[in-house]
């Protein structure tokens, strides 16, 4: 078996992972990146829309400053992040931007001079500066007070990633593509490496590195419905969460995301229902005036997906062989506005369902779309629990989102966090020397062998691999989806528990023989199960309601009791319940617990002493 | 009553001593709006769970899902069942290593590739962190990321009669690259440097003009224009040379 060493090995070569190698290559020391996938193909380069950074060069961002930004994030996070962290990611992302302007992302300029544009559904004028012309140009996105997401036509996450893979070329950080990291190498006080599974010949390898970063984005796929690609199954979390001693922050905060396509949950934009479209049920009646009569169809993203799936649930919604959904209606807006302004929705429509939406309808669901929690660090990215392991982007639990992120600001966090915790990395590795124990990696080696060889025979059962993934994701769809209960979570987690016996005896029905995808899937499932049984307790346990995490039970945000993070660890092997411990949001505050202005507004203060638990 | 549809699909496990390279049929019942993303999940998850493939972003972007689709390369992911016969043959792209029955290994041509073009913006100049970001004309940014679209699928060089004779050959995708950096005002390279890398049989000259690549392009880069538009400026930078010397 080889075995390869690298000062730093990131599981992950998204934007996260390959700004925080470039990074480490710059102060001289060797990286590695582990990927599933071709880096330019991972989930980075799906987010079209742009990256937060309060440049301020539009007339629409006129006035803005990282103070604005900050204060916008910490709203959005319904101030569940925190604070120091928010704001560091404030202040350092308009560098960011001109740093990647530099290194040669073709983001869109200022063109000087009068231009419309729309906003909900009418037209207005602005005038960009004549002295603006040519800097760094920023759109709008929902939740901000200015314009201030830079992009790139319709594909900023592509051309980033193409420039941060280019730079990783340049500076020769190495990326195996098509590894799988299966397992980590700790002794319960140092992450050594990992033990990874090649994806071209199916053969274990041996990494080992000074630091190791996981940046492997989101795990939307322990959902059935998620915006996320199939490559966001949190693999890498697993080997966090069997290690027993790293702590995931906040599993239980989940965005969802009202218009996903049925099916395959491709997104479609909220531009659509912004530019005057409707959802529909069942009888193609429109149903969302009914429940929000101000609002309608143009309430925010949670009330919306809140209602859409209130409204399946009392019978209204269409069956199909994916499941139940609802009708978006487009068709009033007329060919000339479909095929221009929202070309990129009739462009899916008619691309992946064969729909078109000028002359019918599109069926959406409100479909999983980002996961706030992840691996927890602290505010230089270092995971709690083991030194040497480091994580950023969609993965960690940083934590500037909160209980809710907002648009612009994930793709943002990627370079942003890639570059500061690199950085840290890097001073790490400077001061840092580390000792290898051969039987160490050996046992882990041996250990994992030993699984595969398991699942292969059989050994412990041979429960379908897909069956018992599906159960799962069937769990958490019904249990801990928009709406949540005691009573839906108490039977999510029980069915998860059950669930999660049933992982322990999966079996493969093929022969397991070199890049064997069954194989791939059964690895990780057990570990899958316990990240499921982490979000569904902590939503059982969180009695409030804040950002993304709604409790109908408990429909306050609760700042005397919750305003905390949930740190979930899975101390033993044979525990069937995480263990949840609790650390405050936020040391630093500079904004108080507030009305976020928009939303609901019920909040139980933090000075509130009755009742207090 | 929805159509059966028949799947011949290529199998062979490179890792398994006792594979053979062979044809395998799979019949799968047609549903409303069905992909070849949901089609293969199918079949994998109900049927075969060997059977190998690769998909991510399913929606278009990513690039992972080439495979020849009745005889000719395209993305998977956004090819849908209606538009097909009743019966679906489905082999790997030519050109790159198998890894197994559809699966092949893109990431190692294109890696090549971004060595061989120096696929990177190349300046002396060093980037200033307290300074206002250099200017560009908007449309000039517009036309770096017309280049940038290629999402490295490799279906234009699956389709493509040189890359099939020679192996060497950087194909659409890698010319295209190098038209990218050619275009950016930020990379200082000139005529002559891109000429080093470009100007010989390996690169533009090539290139027989055959065009599949363009006809098979996903995201319908201008590759046909490219070519042309770099045959032009190379063969000048030629000429050039000759009587410099």
């Amino acid at each position: 078996m080889q075995t390869i060493y690298t000062d730093l090995l990131v599981v992950g070569a998204g934007l996260a992972g390959e700004r925080a190698a470039v990074e480490a290559a710059d102060a001289g020391f060797s990286a590695i990146c582990l990927s599933l996938v071709p880096a330019r193909r991972s989930h980075s380069s799906a987010a079209q829309g742009g990256m937060q950074a309060s440049l301020g060069n539009s007339v629409m961002g006129e006035g803005d400053c990282p103070d604005v930004h900050f204060a916008d994030t910490v709203k959005g996070s319904d101030w569940g992040c925190d604070q120091e962290v928010a704001r560091m990611f404030a202040d350092t992302a308009p560098i960011e931007m001109r740093r990647l302007a530099h290194w040669g992302v073709p983001w869109n300029r200022v063109v000087p001079g009068k231009s419309i544009y729309y906003k909900g559904g009418k037209k207005f004028d602005k005038v960009e500066a004549e002295d603006k012309e040519g800097l760094i140009m920023a759109r709008s996105f929902g939740g901000t007070a200015k314009w201030r997401t830079c992009y790139t036509s319709d594909g900023t996450g592509h051309a980033v990633m193409c420039t941060m893979d280019n730079r990783c070329a340049e500076v020769g950080v190495e990326v195996h593509d098509k590894m799988e990291a299966i397992s980590m190498i700790q002794d319960g006080d140092t992450c050594y490496g990992v033990v990874a599974r090649c994806l071209r010949t199916g053969e274990l390898t041996t990494y080992l590195s000074k630091a190791t970063m996981i940046a492997s984005g989101g795990f939307g796929r322990i959902y059935p419905n998620t915006t996320n690609a199939v490559i966001c199954d949190g693999g890498a979390h697993t080997m966090c969460v069997e290690s027993g001693v790293v702590p995931m922050g906040n599993m239980e905060a989940v965005q969802f995301h009202p218009t996903g396509i049925v099916p395959t949950d491709i997104l479609v934009t909220e531009g659509c229902r912004g530019d005057g479209g409707t959802l529909l049920d069942v009888n193609e009646k429109r149903f969302m005036h009914e429940y929000e009569p101000e609002s309608a169809e143009l309430a925010s993203r949670d009330v919306v997906s809140r209602w859409m799936t209130h409204h399946m649930r009392e019978g209204h919604g269409v069956k199909s062989p994916y499941g139940d959904h609802l009708w978006l209606d487009i068709r009033h807006l007329g060919e000339e506005h479909i095929t221009g302004k929202l070309r990129e929705v009739y462009e899916i429509c008619t691309d992946f369902l064969g729909v078109n939406p000028v002359h019918q309808l599109i069926p959406v669901c409100p479909t999983q779309h980002y996961s706030m929690g992840g691996v927890r660090t602290n505010k230089d990215g270092a995971a709690y629990g083991l030194k040497g392991l480091f994580a950023a982007g969609e993965a960690a639990c940083w934590d500037m989102h909160g209980f809710n992120r907002l648009g612009g600001n994930s793709l943002a966090e990627t370079v942003v966090a890639g570059g500061i915790v690199g950085k840290k990395i890097a001073e790490y590795l400077e001061g840092t020397e580390t000792t290898f124990k051969t039987g160490l990696i050996s046992d882990e080696v041996k250990k994992q062998q030993a699984r595969i060889d398991a699942l292969r025979n059989c050994t412990n059962g041979s429960e379908n691999v897909f069956k018992v993934r599906a159960a799962m994701q069937a769990a958490l769809h019904k249990g801990a989806n928009i709406f949540r209960t005691h009573d839906g979570l108490t039977e999510c987690v029980a069915s998860l528990q059950e669930t999660l016996a049933r992982a322990k005896n999966v079996g493969l029905r093929s022969d397991g023989k070199g890049v064997n995808p069954e194989l791939a899937v059964a690895l990780k499932l057990e570990g899958q199960v316990k990240m499921s049984l982490m979000l569904a307790y902590g939503a059982l346990m969180r009695t409030e309601s804040r950002g993304s995490h709604n409790r109908e039970d408990f429909p306050a945000r609760n700042d005397r009791d919750w305003l905390n993070r949930t740190l979930a660890y899975w101390k033993n092997p044979t525990d069937d319940l995480p263990t949840l411990e609790y650390e405050a949001a936020t040391e630093a505050v500079e904004i108080p617990p507030g009305d976020r202005g928009y939303g609901k507004s019920e909040i139980i203060s933090a000075d509130d002493k009755k009742g207090k638990k | 009553m929805s159509r059966l549809l028949k799947f011949n699909i290529f199998r062979f496990n490179p890792e398994d001593n006792l594979s053979e390279p062979h044809m395998e049929e799979f019949v799968l019942e047609e549903a409303d709006s069905m992909t070849l993303f949901v089609a293969l999940n199918r079949i994998r998850e109900e049927q075969d769970p060997s059977l190998q493939f690769d998909f991510c972003c399913r929606a278009g972007i990513c690039g992972s899902c080439g495979m020849v689709i009745n005889g000719r390369p395209g993305l998977a992911c956004h090819t849908k069942t209606k538009d097909l016969p009743g019966e679906i043959t489905l082999l790997p792209l030519p050109v790159y290593k198998l890894v197994g029955d559809l699966s092949v290994d893109t990431g190692s041509w294109f890696r090549e590739m971004y060595t061989k073009t120096e696929s990177w913006i190349h300046t002396e100049k060093v980037f200033d962190p307290n300074a206002e970001e250099e200017r560009m004309d908007n449309q000039k940014a517009v036309e770096i990321y017309e280049l940038e679209r290629c999402v490295e699928c490799g279906c234009c060089v699956a389709a493509c009669a040189t890359s099939r004779l020679r192996e060497d050959f950087m194909g659409a995708a890698g010319l295209n690259r190098v038209a990218r950096f050619l275009v950016d005002p930020r990379d200082q390279r000139t005529d002559d440097d891109y000429y080093e890398i470009v100007g010989n049989d390996m690169g533009i000259f090539g290139c027989m003009g055959l065009l599949a690549c363009e006809d098979v392009c996903p995201k319908h880069l201008p590759l046909q224009n490219q070519l042309g538009f770099l045959r032009r400026k190379m063969g000048i930078t030629s000429l050039k040379k000759i009587f410099k010397k």
